[in-house]
């Protein structure tokens, strides 16, 4: 069988991989005031890995992001779990939020809000639970050796 | 000058409607050779083009609407059609979509 020549593939995926990441930082940001958010941001991130793993294989991923993303999943609930409870050092409900107006370096006056970090937690959730399914279906040949 | 408004608003509603009618019959005859084509690269390219068609529904009913929150929206279709068509295409070519070592 001759080899596949995919450079075109490549060369495209290392353009597209980065806009697709930009992109899903923006809805993960834009999620408060517009459509968007963890969820969606989440499967956009893990939409750009499976797009750099098909281009370039399971091997050279591994190299380029040695993450387990098995241990993604509770690291992100454990953030979700933790922004609940730190309304308990309050005083407040259980999944109490608030906002606050900052003065930023570069963005300048902004609204910070807590429910950012909730959405933290579930943008990892989505990332962990995605790839770890996709990786798991693919991972079905030469698994032996 | 609220006639000119007036006009125009209505020219553009128009001109909409006519371009979700023809994007409407042009999904339908996609539609006729996604299910009778003959070999299977057929059926994915006519899914391809299907997906395009529905960013251009997207836009044209945002611009029926009068809204701008769609515009992630068909960022969104285009993506995911990219990706949806090329792991087709992989599949296709070498029956797996992510392989162990491409060296």
């Amino acid at each position: 069988m001759t080899r596949i020549n995919d450079i075109i593939l490549r060369t495209t995926t290392t353009l597209i991989a980065f806009i697709l990441l930009g992109f899903s930082i923006y809805l993960f940001f834009a999620g408060h005031n517009a459509p968007g958010g963890g969820f969606i941001g989440g499967l956009m991130t893990s939409a750009a890995f499976v797009l750099m793993y098909m281009a370039y294989g399971f091997r050279a991923l591994q190299k380029i992001l040695p993450i387990n993303f098995r241990y993604v999943i509770p690291v992100g609930l454990i953030i979700a779990l933790a922004t609940g409870i730190g309304s308990f050092i309050f005083g407040e409900p259980f999944l109490s939020q608030t906002y606050a107006y900052f003065q930023l370096p570069v963005l300048g006056k902004t609204e910070l809000a807590t429910a950012l970090l909730f959405d933290l937690g579930v943008y990892l959730t989505v990332i962990g639970v995605t790839m770890t399914i996709i990786l798991t279906i693919a991972n079905d040949r030469g698994e032996a050796n | 000058m609220e006639h000119m408004l007036d006009v125009t608003q209505s020219l553009i509603e128009y001109t909409t409607l006519i371009c979700i009618t023809g994007v409407s019959i042009s999904l339908i005859i996609l539609l006729y050779r996604a299910i009778k084509g003959p070999s299977n690269p057929d059926r994915a390219v006519a899914l391809d083009i299907i997906g395009i068609n529905l960013m251009a529904l997207a836009g044209l009913i945002a611009i029926l609407l009068v809204t701008t929150k769609f515009n992630d929206v068909i960022l969104l279709i285009g993506i995911l059609l990219f990706i949806g068509t090329v792991a087709l295409a992989k599949f296709l070519e070498k029956g797996v979509i992510i392989e162990r070592d491409m060296d």
